[in-house]
């Protein structure tokens, strides 16, 4: 379980996460939603120890990350942020020693190029593979689906879905796109203002007042095939 | 790989011969151990390509760890204030304990490269630069500055001359007894070689060495110490060698990557082998006298450096 207390982070004036009190259960997928500026990926570097707390703490299994040993901590968690430039001319069997990981991201043609010379959903999903690799209980992704066609977002989440449904493992996201946090998730964090604007399962979620709480417009939720799509196009 | 070792072994027996004084096999046969031949072989000769090799390959590696860890591809010890940094240690050293022993020179100077370096590192923070080529434009701007001091310095102490040595690379002064303190540089290789796999790591990012659970700091410190010992101890054995820490490992990293564990044998073993030809050119060049090594290596180098720039901004565009 992810417990974090009263967690908060300040640039400047400005208060990017304002007390953010939340418990993240152990398995399934969680994912973080909410409009841009929310705090949503500064909360998970929190989370992740990459970016330290002004104030309020943040345990992992009880474990408290600003006072574990970072490479405890990496055996059970890992992360991979929104951003990630890289330098260095690595190929994706240089950095994932896990063939299955390749295979699972359908990345085995494009295991002897180097990074840069991947298209940018290529190099994401390359990323992802990475993380994955590290094999940890909880794995952290800032928007894995940057980049990503509908094919490979699709796959992604698909993996993603299985390496919590048989694997046991925990998956926390942030999803900009709220229909793939409706269909996948099990439960979802809505932030707004840097707080925590509401919380609970996908179906308590994606329902039009709760969205048009969050995104302040209107959206229309269908069920289609037993799914809640949200429509919020024109 | 096999056949670049052989080949640096190949180019080490030509520069066992390339001299004034007649050397060759003919005449260590015919000639006893005591005599002209085999005294210059063991003085003179077989000295200067040890620290050809080992200078080469320990600043190729310099260059090599700097780019990692800094993250830019146009970083080495004379593009990032270090070289200079060292060189005014060496001086101050020079200055107020001219009788210590060459090593705790060098250890000075190796305190002070890590000084500049650190220096350099914290401008970057400082400064985010946007453009890959600021970086290195910087670093040549703080060994400007450094360079400027010294300079000032060494003038006022009448010590123009030795600045003038020290700044240019030129291993016709080495002998039996003056070069030893390179193999510390080999020391260096060795222990880059066995942290590759952190370095590799460190190069993708603090995130991702944090998210690994290595101690991105502990690293980063452990390859200034790296560099700075490796500038210090060819900075005090046979004077800078500039550019030779950007183009080699460019070169290996555009042909087999940036996984330090693979590369860090092939630029170790290029930046022998280049050092070893640059050294021949200038030996051969206006024969029997000598250009020094930085020249040539300058002149080679930047027309490699040019084209690596001119590569880099066609691949950006």
């Amino acid at each position: 379980m992810i417990v974090t207390n009263q967690v908060t982070k300040s640039y400047g004036d400005s208060c990017v996460v304002d007390g953010v009190t939340l418990n993240l259960p152990k398995g399934g997928i969680t994912s973080i939603i909410g409009p841009n500026g929310a705090g949503k990926s500064t909360l998970l570097s929190m989370v992740s120890r990459l970016m330290s707390m002004d104030k309020g703490s943040v345990t992992v299994d009880g474990l408290d990350v600003t006072k574990t040993a970072s490479d405890v901590l990496a055996r059970r968690l890992s992360i991979l942020r929104q951003e990630n430039h890289m330098t260095a001319r690595l190929t994706p069997a240089d950095k994932i020693h896990i063939d299955q990981a390749i295979n699972y991201l359908n990345l085995d043609a494009l295991s002897h190029r180097f990074l840069d010379e991947l298209s940018g959903g290529q190099r994401q999903r390359a990323f992802v593979a990475m993380v994955l690799c590290q094999d940890t209980d909880y794995v952290l992704l800032d928007e894995p689906l940057n980049n990503l066609d509908m094919k490979h977002a699709m796959a992604m989440m698909k993996l993603l879905r299985k390496a919590a449904d048989e694997l046991g493992k925990t998956v926390v996201l942030v999803l900009h796109d709220i229909n793939f946090a409706s269909w996948y998730s099990d439960y979802i964090v809505a932030m707004k203002h840097g707080k925590v604007a509401a919380q609970g399962t996908a179906e308590a979620m994606i329902v039009p007042a709760v969205l048009a709480e969050i995104y302040e417009m209107d959206i229309k939720v269908h069920q289609i095939g037993g799914q809640r799509i949200s429509v919020y196009y024109g | 790989m096999f056949i670049a070792i052989l080949v640096t072994i190949g180019l080490a027996n030509i520069s066992l011969f390339v001299g004034v004084s007649d050397v060759s096999l003919a005449s260590l046969l015919s000639s006893s151990p005591d005599d002209r031949p085999m005294q210059v072989l063991l003085i003179s000769r077989i000295p200067r390509t040890l620290a050809i090799l080992l200078a080469g390959a320990s600043m190729a590696i310099a260059g090599l760890v700097m780019q990692m860890i800094v993250r830019n591809r146009f970083v080495e010890p004379s593009t990032a204030g270090t070289t200079e940094a060292a060189s005014l240690g060496f001086l101050v050293v020079t200055i107020f304990a001219p009788g210590w022993p060459l090593m705790a020179k060098m250890l000075v100077s190796a305190v002070f490269a890590l000084g500049g370096t650190a220096l350099f590192l914290r401008v970057l923070r400082a400064v985010p630069l946007r453009d890959v080529l600021l970086v290195p434009l910087v670093g040549i701007m703080l060994g400007g500055v450094i360079g400027s001091i010294t300079a000032f310095f060494a003038y006022r102490m009448g010590l123009n001359g030795s600045l003038l040595a020290w700044s240019m690379g030129d291993f016709s002064g080495v002998l039996r007894g003056r070069y030893e303190l390179l193999w510390l540089g080999l020391v260096c290789c060795v222990i880059a070689y066995i942290a590759a796999d952190r370095f590799t790591v460190v190069g993708m990012g603090s995130d991702f060495t944090t998210n690994l659970g290595l101690n991105h700091q502990q690293v980063m410190v452990l390859g200034l110490v790296i560099v700075s010992i490796v500038s210090a101890v060819v900075l005090v054995s046979v004077g800078a060698i500039p550019f030779l820490g950007l183009i080699i490992p460019n070169i290996v990293s555009l042909t087999v990557g940036d996984n330090m564990r693979r590369t860090v044998p092939w630029v170790a073993v290029g930046g022998a082998a280049f050092v070893m030809i640059c050294d021949i050119i200038g030996r051969l060049v206006r024969f029997p006298y000598e250009i020094p090594i930085s020249v040539v290596v300058g002149v080679v180098g930047s027309v490699i450096f040019l084209y690596l720039l001119l590569r880099t901004r066609r691949h950006a565009s």
